[in-house]
């Protein structure tokens, strides 16, 4: 008897939780799939003309049009801009206000919200909606995509960043104060070496994302390689779209190598 | 004695060598920064020069069409459905390639090569692209947004989750073999406690992601309130794309924050 198991302790609370959670769940799935069905159209989707959109489509893209790679190319260098000016952009604004968010350097927890709510809000905004919005205010030309990243860019670079200033350590800030050292000094010997490696590693996996981010604004004419995707598209020109597919996979895994590269050689 | 004194001064916080490095870095990034920004008609001056457009800008998306709202709501919640089914199957979907490009689970070298292989290709897809391809193959409408996320959220939820089971403790799963356990058996006495709040926490992280992309699908034709956009653009008509706006940055901040605080109860 002495090596008996101590019961498991059963709390009613978590009984109740768990039959709560169920009952929510079941009637979110309920919702969705009562939706769903009413809104999807079956036979529609799984006719004969589904099976000869198949047949038609799948095989062209296996045969890409090398002949447009030219004019690909071209579209596919000025999304790489797009996403570069943008985010670098994105990696000088966001030092300011990462500043600003971090409690171990802004003393003021007020301030300090109200940048991470800046923060926030831009987050919450995707990236093509942005773009629309830039599109709307200085045309469709590639200048909007530069916009929508760079200020996409900064929220999520800007919460980064903060993150890592406040995981600095403030000794050595406190040996540069106790030393007579002004705020200048303190900044760029006491915080910016902290900071800096991990700054740059953001800004550079930031870039990744950017330059899939900025292959699809010109969907919505904020330039770069999605400009050529509507066309092919709306022209039912799957070879093109084949093409595109395979530019963009090649670009992104080669720059992923590089960015993954210098990456790790800075942190 | 110059030469005595000498020594004790150190020339230079940095070696020379680090400081040429930073340099030529320094000049490559200003230099391509200068190519791109220049080509994309981006560069600072620009910024300056179309500061006006700002004001006009807001002439004419603001005040908001709130009568409009009416109109958003099927579609909003077509938007939310589709992330939710996409998550569920998605999640259910990627439970076994997970196991597979995990290198301590998939000890065959060439299948976990080619997995991540594969995966790797996946991921560079943008999801906008993968809705242009399945618009194509099955028509407009939720189902081909609702396949594009599933693929889409696939990518992700394998990459994160697979790094996740590389990393689990191998000993459970030792003695489990070696107390006569099969390999499924293996699998769900050792790994799975140890992956289970993590793989909730980013499945909730993926429906998060899919609610943002999932805003869009819609302006390709896949479902969901990016068609009310696509539309209200095309005529042209701003407040009611505000309006759009304003409640998709709502709703992504409320998900949002749900999520969030179901993951830190969850982790």
């Amino acid at each position: 008897m002495t090596n008996q198991i101590p019961p498991k302790p059963k709390k009613q609370s978590t009984f109740v939780k768990r039959m709560l959670i169920a009952i929510v769940l079941i009637a979110i799935y309920t919702w969705t799939i009562a939706s769903a069905q009413a809104r999807i159209d079956w036979g529609k989707i799984f006719s004969i003309r589904t099976v000869e959109n198949f047949d038609r489509i799948i095989p062209k893209f296996f045969d890409p049009a090398f002949a447009e790679t030219g004019t690909i190319m071209e579209k596919m260098i000025e999304t790489i801009f797009i996403a570069y000016t943008g985010s670098l952009a994105a990696a000088v604004i966001a030092v300011p206000i990462a500043f600003l968010c971090a409690s171990n350097i802004v003393r003021n927890k007020f301030l300090n919200n109200v940048g991470l709510w800046i923060l926030g809000a831009v987050r919450a905004f995707p990236e093509i909606i942005l773009a629309i919005i830039f599109v709307a205010a200085v045309g469709p030309n590639p200048f909007a995509g530069v916009l929508a990243i760079a200020i996409g860019s900064t929220g999520m670079l800007g919460k980064l960043y903060s993150e890592v200033i406040e995981g600095i350590d403030m000794h050595v800030v406190e040996a540069l104060e106790a030393s007579g050292a002004n705020k200048t000094q303190i900044f760029f010997y006491g915080i910016m070496p902290q900071v800096l490696p991990e700054f740059l590693s953001y800004a550079i996996y930031r870039f990744e994302i950017d330059v899939r981010a900025s292959s699809v604004l010109g969907i919505v004419g904020a330039g770069g390689i999605g400009t050529l995707i509507t066309f092919a598209y709306l022209n039912r020109n799957w070879e093109e779209v084949g093409m595109i597919l395979l530019a963009i996979i090649v670009v992104v895994t080669i720059i992923d190598q590089i960015s993954g590269y210098i990456r790790r050689r800075l942190v | 004695m110059t030469n005595n004194s000498r020594k004790f001064i150190p020339t230079s916080l940095y070696p020379a060598k680090t400081k040429r490095i930073i340099t030529v870095s320094l000049i490559f990034v200003i230099g391509f920064y200068l190519v791109s920004s220049i080509t994309t008609e981006s560069f600072i001056i620009n910024f300056i020069l179309k500061a006006s457009n700002i004001t006009d800008l807001i002439a004419r998306f603001f005040p908001p069409d709130w009568g409009y709202v009416s109109n958003v709501w099927g579609k909003l919640f077509e938007t939310i459905h589709m992330a939710i089914i996409a998550t569920t199957i998605a999640t259910l979907v990627s439970i076994p390639f997970t196991l597979l490009t995990a290198q301590n689970i998939t000890t065959n070298k060439v299948l976990y090569n080619f997995m991540r292989f594969l995966l790797n290709i996946i991921r560079t897809i943008p999801d906008i692209i993968l809705a242009v391809v399945f618009v194509g193959l099955f028509g407009i409408g939720m189902f081909s947004g609702i396949i594009a996320l599933i693929i889409f959220s696939i990518g992700i939820l394998v990459k994160l989750m697979s790094e996740i089971i590389e990393a689990i403790d191998m000993n459970p799963s030792e003695a489990i073999k070696a107390s006569g356990g099969n390999t499924i058996q293996t699998i769900w006495y050792a790994v799975v406690p140890q992956v289970l709040p993590q793989f909730i926490s980013f499945s909730l992280y993926v429906f998060e992601i899919n609610i943002r992309a999932s805003v869009v699908l819609g302006l390709v034709g896949a479902g969901g309130i990016g068609q009310l956009i696509n539309k209200e653009i095309n005529f042209l008509n701003y407040p009611a794309v505000s309006t759009i706006v304003l409640i998709i940055f709502a709703v992504v901040v409320v998900i949002d924050y749900i999520s969030g605080k179901l993951r830190e109860g969850i982790l």
